[in-house]
């Protein structure tokens, strides 16, 4: 109803409660109070434990083929081995690093280039702006996926470093169209003003200034390009497209889709990578959510009242004799 | 010896019956002094909101109480966190959370308000009550015609047909002295002032008894704000509505109300009529904020303004809220919270007014020392005869 | 009496309405002439779109004129070309920002701004010098201890305090005279005073100038020597303070100030008002802006645009039916209060011609 939201007012706060943090200070303290980023945290942790430690987990190594294939979970192989007679389990083990290093490469790369372009745009505007969003936009609405297929494809069986430059290339679009609205919405404050008005060159004022206010953006940026590329990675060699050779979630998809493993009866090999990925991707997500939360105040969930907030109250409405009726705050 | 009651300088008969016998509460009056006592359109009684923080409960608003008569005006000034707009939203239910009313009665004609569901609200919203917000760009809808949220008030509210609808919509825009050919704009296209007129058309589509505005006014350039509030109070006037009116502009608002409340940290620190107000400012806080105002016209002279800033409401300093930035400042007030005494019909929250010179009237409400357990009472601290307490 | 320190000559300044190929202009500052003299306290005052935010900027050298000039100095800025011309100028007229809560960047401490700034503009002082300069500034605008207040972050200031910084960063470059945009109108009122108390205490011992530019008359009345009144992109009214605020002669700047709340004078309620605000000027005729709103126009206001004259001593309007004999009485139109006590009927000669079409004789 139209009406009714529009007179739904978020009242203001008092200023005891406006002291925030500072952006970039305290984040670890926002990462333990806010739910979804400490799950997102502890599920990167855990990925990265196993990225950098792989030999000290696994019990085998992911290319042996020493062991009866197609075997049940038992417990020398956690999950079975494959159609091969490779232990499953250590396979998944040593392929978390192969996505991890797709995961930061590609959000490192992505993230520079949409940075550089979102940033430029929205500062320089006029002629430079509508060159770069133009060709933004373009990037933007061309389905990627086929596209890098298309690359792929023609590149032959790519390998690790194939995949980064490609994904890499093809996925700063989104994030620099947010931050380019971002930077616009910025642009006008008073305090960029007022340091051109000081006489700041405009890449100072940039660099130094505009992007510090921005670093929560730029990490959600990180976050869902890392995301994207995770899945689409997986995908691509999924399709075959990879190094069949490589040791990687993606890659145990394809033997496994090639060997017909979930008719076949080794279903655990079709689905613990595809797991894997996902498990990975929803550490992305939740942590992207979670920053948005910490940097945005107001999406955070409301902390409820406290039982012990509210018997307080009651005590001291009852001591100064206030009517029941009108003793409010019974519901949660 | 604790706190007595005596009878007060005005409405004295009355309240001495209502009082209870030697205690230490001083129970509730029924009405406070100033207001014509049969038609209360609104009494707001001990209104407690708070925000639920990190930090703990902050008390925005902290056990106001209020009483409006029909057609009257009220204004209610401070400076920013004093709780003014939190108040407002408390009073016509339009707090969400983490803000929420913990204590404390509406009563709009007689009946209970608070607490009730949006569901049973909607019967009396925008017909017998209707709120005014500070700025109309962030209240109107920017992709509507003005017709359309006019439409969508009257569907939202009442059974009138289309045509009924927008014979009204012409009407009350006419009352604010817009053309209705503006009805098919959409608020961008009206200047500013246009579209604070055409918000308060809005309000009054129904006429009801009470509008509730929250600095109207403060979007607008000084002639824009004079205009508009000289149509406010002919329209109120003409058409007999009840006003809240928040501001942080004292002066704008004294040509126009009949009553004034002042707060301060989310407290009424005084409230009396306008004129007796600005004439003879009681509290200290009142009289920082007189002073605070270059005059345009009459002598210039060097101002001081308040030094400090208002307390943080997440940790109220123990005594007097306004303790640490009073030039009057004595010793208990920095461990006595004060509750108001009447002084001349005029409600002051400070120590300086307070009983033990029964000539300066009777506490009214209880102090939080009157609770069984607390801290010392005001006897208890030595204080029989306050020792600074100025004549104002 | 030598060169003003700042001077405009018919400054003027458009925008092309309509994106790349539009036709119409807006004429936001028109054929301005300013003077502003050594620790002189100058009101720009005007509602919005009256321009006194775009001058304020072309001041300050965000925009360029579109045309005229304007000389500090004596020299004009126009022939400042090289970087380091552009900054000394920069660092003499330095701006201070309406807004407390976005004229800080946040993720900095407050010190970062007054530093930065420093070494733009005194570089002939070490890293030392810069801090110690810096809280120097700080106490002469009032914030102390300045080792501790440099160390916070913007959000943990009040809104006083952070336009006291903005102060203090101007300050830091040793400036001759300080724009200041609004610097008070998003405080609380009770601070206000605070500030301005701190702009006449720095005239007094930073010798510096001060452009205030204001809608709020009343605080123009407070500190400033002299008030330049706008109205849609040109002057309309000038002169010392007292004079034009209390013998206002343009029927605008009597609107103005009849405007004003003044909780001292009852108001009758009653009667119309002027509902109207000031125009966007957009590709405009000749004759006098203000004359669809104006009672006492004549025939002439529509055709001929009126030009600054003298009206009294060093007090100018651009009005064709003002007079310096004549007492400002308001008409009721302007539901006034009274503003001006000593009017007397014998001397209001404009009340009886402000039927229109009439010329005073």
């Amino acid at each position: 109803m139209a009406v009714q939201t529009i007179f739904r007012h978020q009242a203001v706060e008092p200023s005891a409660s406006r002291r925030r943090r500072p952006p970039g200070a305290n984040l670890w303290r926002a990462v333990r109070h806010n739910r979804k980023a400490t799950a997102g945290a502890l599920l990167l942790l855990f990925f990265l434990v196993l990225a950098i430690f792989p030999g000290q987990i696994a019990p085998y190594s992911y290319a042996s083929t020493n062991f009866a294939p197609a075997l049940p979970p038992s417990a020398a192989h956690w999950f079975g081995t494959t159609a091969l007679g490779q232990d499953i389990f250590s396979q998944l083990v040593y392929g978390t690093r192969e996505s991890l290093i797709i995961a930061f490469a590609v959000g490192g790369l992505s993230t520079f280039i949409s940075v550089i372009v979102g940033v430029s745009a929205a500062y320089l505007r006029g002629f430079a702006d509508g060159v770069l969003s133009l060709f933004t936009d373009v990037l933007l609405v061309i389905p990627t996926f086929p596209l890098i297929i298309l690359i792929a494809a023609y590149v032959r069986s790519a390998g690790l470093l194939t995949i980064i430059i490609v994904l890499g290339l093809l996925g700063w679009s989104y994030g620099a169209r947010q931050l380019r609205s971002q930077v616009l919405s910025l642009r006008d404050r008073d305090f960029l003003e007022s340091a051109r008005v000081r006489g700041e060159r405009s890449l100072y004022i940039i660099v130094v200034e505009v992007l510090p206010t921005m670093t929560s953006l730029i990490v959600a940026s990180f976050l869902g390009a890392a995301l994207y590329a995770v899945l689409t990675a997986a995908g691509l060699q999924f399709i075959g497209l990879g190094d069949p050779n490589a040791q990687s979630w993606g890659t145990m998809l394809y033997w496994a889709e090639n060997n017909e493993a979930l008719g076949a009866g080794m279903p655990l090999w079709a689905i613990m990578p595809g797991v894997c990925v996902a498990l990975l991707g929803a550490s992305f997500a939740l942590l992207n959510y979670a920053f948005d939360e910490i940097s945005n105040p107001a999406l955070r969930p409301v902390r409820k009242m406290m039982k012990a907030d509210l018997d307080g109250l009651d005590t001291a409405a009852r001591l100064r004799n206030v009517p029941r009726a009108s003793r409010l705050g019974r519901e949660a | 010896m604790k706190l007595r009651r005596r009878s007060g300088i005005t409405d004295g008969a009355a309240r001495t019956g209502a009082l209870g016998g030697p205690g230490r509460f001083v129970e509730r009056v029924q009405r406070l002094p100033g207001t014509r006592t049969d038609d209360a359109i609104l009494e707001v009684r001990d209104l407690s909101v708070a925000y639920v923080t990190d930090a703990g409960l902050v008390m925005a608003v902290d056990r106001v109480d209020l009483d409006l008569a029909r057609g009257e005006f009220l204004g209610v000034v401070g400076e920013s966190g004093c709780g003014k707009s939190t108040l407002l939203f408390g009073i016509a239910q339009l707090l969400s959370p983490p803000a929420r009313i913990v204590g404390g009665s509406v009563k709009f004609r007689g009946s209970e308000i608070a607490g009730l569901s949006d569901k049973q609200l909607r019967h009396i919203r925008w017909r017998d009550y209707s709120v005014v917000m500070q700025s109309a760009m962030n209240a109107l809808n920017p992709v509507m015609t003005v017709a359309a949220q006019m439409r969508d008030v009257c569907r939202a509210h009442s059974e009138m047909s289309d045509l009924e609808i927008r014979e009204r919509s012409a009407e009350v825009l006419r009352l604010v002295s817009i053309d209705p050919v503006h009805l098919d704009s959409h608020p961008h296209q009206l200047s500013g002032g246009m579209r604070q007129r055409a918000m308060i058309a809005m309000a009054l589509l129904f006429t009801p008894d009470l509008v509730i505005m929250d600095e109207p006014t403060s979007a607008l350039d000084v002639v824009a704000q004079r205009s508009l509030m000289v149509q406010i109070k002919e329209l109120q006037q003409r058409l007999g509505f009840a006003v809240i009116f928040v501001t942080h502009d004292m002066s704008l608002v004294s040509n126009f109300s009949d009553r004034l409340a002042v707060m301060y940290a989310g407290q009424v620190a005084e409230l009396g009529g306008t004129r007796q107000l600005f004439d003879f400012p009681l509290h200290p806080y009142t009289q920082g904020l007189l002073e605070a105002f270059p005059s345009i016209r009459g002598p210039k002279m060097h101002l001081q303004g308040i030094p400090g800033q208002p307390p943080d409401l997440a940790q109220p300093p123990p005594g007097c809220r306004f303790a640490p930035r009073c030039a009057k400042v004595t010793a208990p007030c920095l461990t006595i919270d004060p509750p108001l005494f009447d002084k001349n019909g005029d409600l002051v929250r400070c120590l300086l007014y307070k009983a033990g010179r029964p000539e300066l009237g009777a506490a009214i409400f209880p102090s939080p020392q009157d609770r069984p357990g607390a801290g010392p009472s005001l006897s208890d601290l030595g204080v029989a005869n306050p020792e600074r307490t100025n004549d104002q | 009496m030598s060169d003003p320190l700042l001077r405009t000559e018919g400054l003027t300044r458009h925008f092309r309405l309509g994106g790349l190929f539009g036709k119409r202009t807006l004429h936001a500052v028109d054929d301005v002439n300013l003077e502003i003299g050594r620790r002189e306290i100058v009101a720009l005052v005007g509602e919005s779109g009256s321009g006194k935010s775009t001058i304020a900027r072309l001041l300050a050298m965000v925009y360029k004129p579109t045309a005229g000039e304007i000389y500090f100095e004596g020299r004009p800025l126009s022939r400042l070309r090289s970087r380091r011309d552009k900054l000394d100028y920069r660092g003499n007229v330095p701006m201070v920002f309406q807004d407390p809560y976005s004229s800080m960047n946040p993720a900095f401490r407050v010190s970062h701004g007054l530093m930065r700034g420093m070494k733009l503009h005194r570089p002939d002082l070490d890293r030392r010098q810069r801090f110690a300069e810096a809280e120097r500034t700080m106490n002469a605008v009032g914030l102390v201890p300045p080792g501790v207040m440099l160390r916070k972050f913007p959000y943990e200031m009040s809104g006083g305090q952070r336009q006291r910084v903005g102060f203090a960063q101007a300050l830091a470059y040793r400036p001759k005279l300080i724009l200041a945009d609004e610097p008070v109108s998003m405080l609380d009122v009770s601070i206000r005073i605070g500030l301005l108390n701190v702009m006449t205490e720095l005239r007094e011992r930073e010798d510096v100038s001060f452009l205030y530019i204001t809608h709020d008359v009343a605080s123009a009345r407070y500190i400033t020597d002299r008030v330049v009144v706008m109205y849609a992109g040109s002057i309309v009214e000038e002169g010392p303070t007292e004079d034009v605020l209390q013998h206002p002669k343009h029927p605008y700047t009597q609107l103005l100030v009849s405007a004003v709340p003044d909780p001292k004078t009852p108001l009758t309620a009653s009667g119309p008002s002027d509902a109207s605000e000031p125009p966007k000027v957009v590709d405009p005729k000749e004759g006098c802006r203000f004359q669809p709103r104006c009672p006492y126009a004549i025939a002439e206001c529509e055709t001929v645009t009126p030009q600054l004259r003298t009206v009294g001593v060093t007090h100018l309007t651009a009005c064709h039916v003002a007079r310096s004999d004549q007492q400002a009485v308001p008409p009721a139109y302007f539901n006034a209060s009274k503003l001006d006590a000593s009017a007397s009927p014998a001397t209001s000669a404009v009340s009886e011609h402000h039927v229109r079409g009439t010329s005073p004789a």
